[in-house]
């Protein structure tokens, strides 16, 4: 029995299973549908940006006039007093906006604020000033958040900013000072382009959640219920490896998960307006790795059950909390200390976290090389315990 | 080829305190139909999972075509078929390609599997049901290609599970047919495992009757009969419409009386000893007022040896879980489940 009768078998297991799938009328349209109505629901259901706090923030003011003159040097200290009261923000001070933006990229700050360099002149002359923000739109909560934070300091100090003015040039005609009551023009603008919208947060978390979870609930199911119906003894009285069993039961789940991660993507690009920055094969990529990470527990699980019945209910107990540690639904930053912990130790939250980065903001292998060692390291010791308990169990 | 099949030696299987195989030791010899016959829980199953590998010895071993169980694993499998208790094919696949899937798994060559299939399928007349899936196939035809699965990489040694579990009287003679064929012709040794007394009497070479774990007898079908005979123990078979309990407890409780058993409402078997075994019989019958109809001296059969070497009945559970079984409707009425 060579390596390449071993994968033969593998591959015959995993092409019966599929059929098995394939014609299963029911099964196909719930294949089909789960993802559907994921999407649908999460989307609707989640988008809100209450209870953040300490959102790191960058903060660059590039205004030419500093000093005791500047506005914008008013225009901060009024954000950090109002920021002090709500705590909402954790402000600290960058150079230029190329800094704000690599800040973002290598995730030391979620978002930035860039004061323009004629924050003061503008003002002075009436003209509009500008203060941009820029948000890392794998997180959109954060985006409404700063939001809202600025027109609150905007509206505070917009009052006295008109009077100040009106001060200072006492021959200007009155229309300008009215214009100046709301003298900022505040613009959004993401590290890339396009619109933010919490599809796009979530698209790839549903798609990572989506896949993994099909395998970690499919291939229990599947050994269980052959073992209860008696066929694996059919496999396992035949010379074939036990591994190739597994093999074909892992590669028949994996397919089925990753046509279903594939049915989120699409429907995210057409039903959702999500725009997929980063290369689609990495994505399918990760996806695949994002498996590898999980399968072990699967058969781990398989392992030390004897029934179905038993697995799933494990299974779901396993899962649904995973879900929502892992990030699927909210940044794992807003979370409480001791469920970011958790998240830590979880496969899923290093899948989403690499998808997120390469569909939203369209990073390449370099800038997840750390969650795809992380998934990796997971695959290889969950697997190998997973082989030793399988073994065992077999012999029962 | 080693003229011994399968060599068990103090074979046991615990499940945690529970002891299902209790030391088993046996020969079975190339080219003949072994059986084993007990009553449900008596560890056939156990043991033949045992000897096909999906479950390790607590205790002992055994060799199967010349290679341990525990150490050759995957020769032992290159040379065995097994027709299990439950059938080992899928439902949504069709019969071809279940048969396709197995073969594959054997490693045989895609020609000469393409008509390996073929001609077993013509076999079993069932070529023309070849395309549908099995989960449209009545439970008859299910077993048709259940046992071809078993035979599709010519096995030495084929195990056949209770391959008549739940088939009408038709299937179950085809299956029988069919098993004797497989020996005859391509003289493989089958083990079969059954509580079907009549199955066991004409498919048989040999019997090992088990009960508890253990060998109570093992031996060819007209010796294991010849243990009543040859110990001076008659089977009368009653037939008295007027049937008492009363009437059964004074008959067991005469002195040549081994057991009384009552098969339906009027007919009792008893199995008494002696020459006045007969006369006895009649005597006490007719005191307590019973009327019979007839009397008669029979042939013991397999259940009378089981009874008589364990003391109690094969069939006590057996019409619980088998409700086609044949021979059902004789025994059927009296149910009564068997402790531990
Ligand atoms: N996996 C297991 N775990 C615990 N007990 C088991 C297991 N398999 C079998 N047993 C027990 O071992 C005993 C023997 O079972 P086995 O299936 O071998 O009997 P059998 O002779 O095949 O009976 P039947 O006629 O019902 O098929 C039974 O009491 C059964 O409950
Ligand atoms: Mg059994």
């Amino acid at each position: 029995m060579g390596v390449r009768s071993g994968i033969r078998h593998a591959l015959w297991i995993a092409w019966k299973d599929l059929l098995d799938i394939s014609r299963n009328r029911m099964g196909l349209v719930m294949l089909i549908l789960m993802p559907l109505f994921m999407m649908g629901m999460v989307g609707y259901i989640f988008p809100s940006n209450s209870g953040m706090s300490n959102v790191p923030v960058a903060l660059a003011n590039l205004d030419a006039v500093q000093g005791n003159a500047s506005l914008s040097t008013k225009f901060v200290a009024q954000l950090e007093a109002l920021n002090n009261k709500t705590g909402m923000m954790d402000l600290s001070t960058v150079g230029s906006a190329a800094d704000v933006k690599s800040n973002i990229q290598n995730g030391q700050q979620s978002a930035g604020i860039i004061i323009g360099s004629n924050f003061t002149s503008n003002l002075n002359s009436g003209k509009q000033a500008d203060v941009t923000i820029v948000n890392d739109q794998s997180n959109p909560q954060t985006a409404s958040l700063i939001q809202t934070q600025l027109t609150q300091v905007i509206e505070q100090m917009g009052t006295q900013t008109a009077t100040y003015g009106l001060n200072q040039t006492y021959k200007t005609p009155l229309n300008y000072s009215l214009a100046q009551v709301a003298p900022y023009n505040i613009q959004t603008t993401g590290i890339v382009p396009g619109q933010t919208n919490y599809f796009e947060f979530v698209a790839p978390g549903i798609m990572g959640m989506v896949v993994m979870m099909s395998l970690m609930t499919g291939l229990p199911h599947a050994i269980s219920f052959e073992r209860e119906m008696g066929t694996l003894d059919g496999m396992l009285a035949a010379p074939v490896h036990r591994m190739s069993i597994l093999g074909g039961k892992v590669i028949a789940q994996t397919t089925r998960g990753m046509i279903q991660g594939i049915i989120v993507l699409t429907l995210s690009i057409v039903l959702f307006g999500v725009v997929v920055q980063g290369s689609i094969a990495l994505i399918l990529g990760i996806l695949l790795l994002g498996v590898f990470s999980l399968v072990g527990l699967g058969i781990l699980i398989t392992s030390f059950t004897s029934t179905e019945e038993t697995a799933t209910m494990i299974m779901m107990t396993l899962t649904f909390p995973m879900m929502f540690l892992s990030g699927v639904f909210f940044p794992i930053s807003q979370m409480p200390q001791f469920m970011q912990v958790i998240a830590q130790f979880l496969p899923l939250t290093y899948a989403i976290s690499a998808l997120r980065k390469v569909v939203v903001l369209g990073v390449g292998i370099p800038a997840i090389s750390t969650d795809i060692i992380i998934l990796f390291g997971f695959g290889i010791v969950l697997l190998s315990a997973a082989l030793l308990a399988f073994e065992r169990a077999m012999k029962r | 080829m080693d003229d011994i099949a399968i060599k068990a030696t103090n074979l046991v299987k615990k499940f945690r305190d529970f002891v299902a195989v209790d030391h088993l030791s046996f020969e079975v010899k190339t080219g003949e139909i072994f059986g084993f016959l007990g009553p449900n829980g008596a560890g056939k199953t156990t043991t033949i999972r045992m000897l096909c590998t999906l479950s390790g010895p607590t205790q002992g071993s055994a060799t199967v075509a010349g290679f341990d169980i525990a150490h050759q694993g995957d020769r032992v499998r290159e040379h065995i078929g097994l027709v299990s208790e439950k059938m080992i094919m899928y439902d949504r696949l069709t019969a071809h390609e279940n048969l396709r899937l197995f073969g594959e798994l054997y490693d045989i060559p895609r020609n000469a599997l393409r008509e390996r299939i073929d001609e077993l399928l013509k076999v079993v007349n069932m070529e023309k049901w070849a395309d549908q899936q099995i989960g449209t196939f009545s439970t008859g035809m299910k077993q048709r290609i259940n046992v071809i699965r078993a035979l599709l990489n010519e096995p030495e040694i084929l195990f056949l599970d209770e391959p008549t579990l739940g088939l009408d009287p038709q299937s179950t003679n085809e299956i029988r047919d069919f098993t004797r064929r497989i020996n005859e012709d391509a003289g493989t040794t089958i083990i079969l495992t059954t509580h079907a007394m009549a199955e066991a009497d004409v498919l048989c070479d040999r019997i090992s009757i088990v009960d508890y774990g253990k060998i109570v007898a093992l031996d060819t079908p007209s010796n294991l009969k010849k243990v009543i005979t040859g110990a001076d123990t008659n089977v009368i078979e009653l037939d008295v419409p007027n049937i008492t309990p009363t009437l059964i407890s004074d008959i067991q409780s005469l002195s040549c009386t081994q057991t009384v058993t009552a098969e339906d409402e009027t007919h009792i078997r008893v199995h008494a000893s002696g020459d006045e075994a007969c006369d006895n019989v009649i005597d006490t019958v007719r005191s307590g007022a019973g009327q019979i109809r007839s009397i008669h001296n029979v042939e013991p059969t397999l259940e009378d040896v089981f009874l008589y070497l364990t003391g109690h009945e094969v069939r006590e559970q057996v019409a619980d879980k088998v409700t086609t079984q044949e021979g059902h409707s004789r025994h059927g009425s009296r149910v009564r489940s068997r402790i531990r």
